[in-house]
């Protein structure tokens, strides 16, 4: 028996004062998700957990998942995956998605300026101290060309929307984003779990990406010869995100190799085949720029190729990302992209970031501290949501405790207000309940740039938390683009 | 298209044998329980040790050769990398690493084939619950074959799965034959007599070589005439001589259509070894003496693999040769 109307699946459901993905804002109720609402409502809770359980053990089957090493035995945990999705208008796509492109653009000139002429630094529009004197700068990449002056080439950025239901980017990720293999397998899942869902809705696909990937990258091999081969270099089955490795590899088509499975002789890249070498013009590395190379790096690295920067550098292969990517995903960096699209695009930011104090300034400390419990403070160097302070959820002791640290070393933090973040309805142990959410859209760039339509929702599972990250107890959800 | 990474040729190879190690496995212990409960009420599960070598890593567990123990270390023991769940654990891993290649159904398949061996518990290998166990091992195993045979793609690592699979098959069948001996030959006065016909007879059916043994040999059970049959019938899947026909005439079209014809070092070996195994007969073999005679095929085994190890597997890291060479491959 199936009920309908207020009484339905989705009666009870509150937002509690949030923008919902699913139901809008006060101002905004959301139109577009008139047909899912109508289905979930028609579906018992009951009926939505079986499903729900059987996707998670069919992930777990399919080694969908991330592996946790403790020192007894090795964990698979998956990503918990929320069957219901996240559903977004074509009109809000197309701000994102425009807003995405214009970024990555101004990112990838901010990276070429950085490693040529600094005309962005000399002008004193970016802190030369704050790029020059960043972990993530490599002087090695000084003068280096890299294909169409694009250097992020696979680009994650970071997507909150706020109380007023307007989308703003809290983080880029120009190194080496993770999470696209949840997007593409997430949408499999509920293709299969829940056909009467998405029947005669009209989403957007997202299972073209391999094909775009391997075109884009493919691209940046065009001056080096017809049929280049491309690898994805992965630090191997240990890396929690080896599961995504495997899926990129064999969504393109294309080798899965490790450090120890590739060589440079004469300044070429080869990989070690039962045929003996065979030439690698491309590289798609999963690995951080430190440990790519022990030679021109981290020089205890296992997991590099010995001389790949020397190949790199005479042009012998390309590399994605390029190296030194990480000057313009800094938490410090963040805070002045508005001025860098302005800069370099002469455009105002299509996605604003959200407002930010720079602790290394004396006004951004000053302000920071006096508001220490109404704000997010972040160290800068820090992924994964570690390190974190929540104003408004510590205790009195925490605060106290972190005003020491901000003031031993304040160059280190940024803050910002909370952002009160949307919700999207989630099955929860005491029904369907609000859980905050963020949204990662996927950008690749060969000679343009392309994004994935959607992108990966997370949600923060625990009732009232806004830490949406894997390791912090958070899954992820379907995210539905409509046509 | 790629070549073949020569790590990922190694992990095929190795991944193929693991599965077929933990079939094997499984048949034996099969067997030795059947032997235990029928040989004049003596329980004797020093043999199996005795067959894999195992008895000073046995003795390092600190337990008596109960039916119980021997069964764990085989089974479910993490520290023996010769029990089932070392080697299906191993097959897994050595999966997860060949994902990119292998089928998506052929991982799904190992991943919960591991995953319920690690839910086993001690009463599960109870022996009354043993052969209920090992059916199941048995299985699982020959549903890998299957789903590999009907899904994985035939190009070079299909030919190295397969090789592994062969060579691992032909030393193994070398072990089961050995395991009737082991127990029974310090009793020569028992040959012929209804326990040694019945125990040939389990030998057989642990190979799932019982009927096709009748239908060859209607008349008799001699003992030379079941080592007839599961070393040298070529018509028998699981003999020593056809799994080392399937290797070589895999090997030799491996070479053919992928260039390899320049490694000759493997494929001399088995080749060697096809044709002594052609030319042997079981009579020649006992009389030469049964043991000593599975040990040199199982040697000439360790031969191949070494050889194969250093002609593919670590191919690239000892070639000095000019990386031109490979360049443009054929």
């Amino acid at each position: 028996m199936t009920q309908r109307g207020p009484s339905g699946l989705l009666g009870a459901y509150d937002s509690g004062g949030f923008f919902c993905e699913v139901f809008g804002g006060p101002q905004h109720p959301a139109t577009h998700t008139t047909t899912v609402r109508e289905r979930l409502d028609g579906l018992s809770l009951a009926e939505l957990r079986r499903r729900a359980q059987a996707a998670e053990r069919e992930l777990y089957n399919l080694g969908v998942t991330f592996t946790v090493y403790t020192s007894r035995e090795q964990i698979d945990r998956i990503l918990p995956f929320d069957v219901i999705p996240r559903v977004l208008s074509a009109a809000e796509w197309d701000t994102i998605e425009r807003g995405v492109i214009q970024r990555v653009t101004a990112l990838n000139r901010f990276i070429e300026d950085v490693y040529h002429e600094q005309k962005i630094l000399r002008e004193g529009i970016v802190p030369a101290d704050l790029v020059l004197g960043n972990a993530n700068y490599r002087p090695q990449m000084r003068g280096l060309k890299v294909p169409f002056g694009n250097y992020v080439n696979i680009c994650g950025v970071d997507i909150v929307r706020g109380g007023d239901g307007r989308f703003c980017v809290l983080e880029d990720n120009a190194r080496t984003p993770s999470g696209v293999s949840y997007v593409v397998e997430n949408r499999h899942l509920t293709q299969r779990a829940f056909p009467d869902l998405m029947r005669n809705i009209g989403v957007r696909s997202v299972s073209n990406y391999g094909q775009r990937l391997i075109g884009k990258l493919t691209e940046l091999a065009s001056g080096i010869g017809a049929d280049p081969c491309v690898v994805l270099l992965s630090p191997g089955v240990y890396n929690s995100a080896y599961f995504e490795h495997v899926f990129l590899a064999r969504e393109m088509g294309v080798p899965l190799v490790e450090g120890r499975d590739l060589i440079v002789r004469d300044d070429r890249v080869f990989m070690k085949t039962t045929r003996g070498l065979q030439r690698v013009n491309v590289v798609y590395r999963r690995i951080d720029d430190d440990f790519l190379d022990p030679e021109a790096f981290n020089p205890t690295s296992m997991l590099g190729v010995r001389g790949l920067m020397r190949a790199y550098r005479l042009g012998n292969v390309v590399l994605a990302n390029a190296v030194g990517t990480g000057i313009s995903d800094d938490k410090a960096v963040y805070a002045y992209v508005p001025r860098i699209i302005r800069y370099y695009l002469d455009e105002e930011a299509i996605l604003p970031n959200v407002e930010t104090h720079i602790c290394r300034e004396a006004e951004g400390l000053a302000y920071t501290l006096a508001n220490l419990e109404e704000l997010v403070v972040k160290p800068v160097g820090e992924s994964g949501g570690y390190g974190i302070l929540i104003g408004p959820h510590a205790s009195r002791k925490a605060l106290a405790e972190f005003r020491h640290k901000l003031r031993a070393d304040p160059g280190n933090y940024i803050s910002q207000p909370v952002v009160q973040l949307s919700v999207c309805p989630t099955v929860t142990r005491s029904g369907i309940e609000p859980r905050h959410v963020d949204l990662r859209p996927f950008a690749v760039t060969g000679r343009s740039t392309w994004v994935l339509p959607g992108g990966l929702t997370r949600v923060a599972l625990r009732k009232g938390s806004l830490i949406v990250n894997s390791s912090q107890g958070g899954g992820s959800k379907d995210t539905w683009v409509l046509e | 298209m790629n070549n073949l990474l020569a790590r990922h040729a190694e992990s095929i190879f190795w991944l193929a044998r693991q599965v077929e190690r933990a079939n094997s496995t499984a048949r034996i212990l099969d067997v030795n329980e059947t032997f235990s409960r029928n040989a004049r009420g003596e329980h004797d599960w020093e043999s199996v040790l005795r067959l894999y070598g195992d008895e000073s890593n046995f003795r390092a567990t600190g337990r008596k050769p109960t039916a119980d123990a021997v069964l764990h270390f085989y089974i479910l023991d993490d520290h023996n990398p010769n029990s089932v769940l070392s080697n299906v654990r191993m097959a897994r891993e050595n999966a997860r690493a060949l994902r990119p290649l292998i089928s998506t159904e052929m991982w799904v398949q190992l991943n919960g084939f591991h995953s319920r061996l690690t839910r086993l518990r001690r009463p599960d290998l109870k022996v009354e619950n043993l052969n209920r166990l090992c059916s199941y091992i048995k299985e699982s195993c020959q549903t890998h074959s299957g789903i590999t045979a009907e899904t994985l793609y035939r190009d070079e690592s299909w030919y190295f799965h397969q090789l592994g699979r062969a060579i691992e098959r032909a030393d193994q069948t070398t072990r089961l034959v050995d395991v009737k001996y082991q127990v029974l030959l310090p009793q020569p006065s028992d040959v012929g007599s209804p326990i040694d016909e019945a125990q040939w007879n389990t030998v057989l059916r642990s190979a799932a070589g019982f009927h096709a043994f009748r239908r060859v040999n209607p008349q008799s059970m001699s003992p030379s005439k079941v080592v007839e049959f599961l070393v040298f019938d070529r018509r028998f899947p699981r003999s020593v001589a056809a799994s080392v026909l399937v290797a070589n005439e895999h090997l030799g079209e491996l070479r053919l259509k992928y260039g390899h014809t320049a490694r000759r070092a493997a494929s001399g070996l088995l080749r060697k070894l096809a044709a002594s195994l052609a030319e042997d007969t079981a009579t020649d073999l006992i009389a030469r003496g049964l043991h000593e005679g599975l040990d040199e095929i199982q040697a000439e085994l360790g031969g191949v693999t070494d050889a194969l190890g250093r002609e593919f597997f670590l191919l690239a890291e000892t070639d000095e040769g000019a990386p031109s060479a490979g360049e443009r491959p054929a």
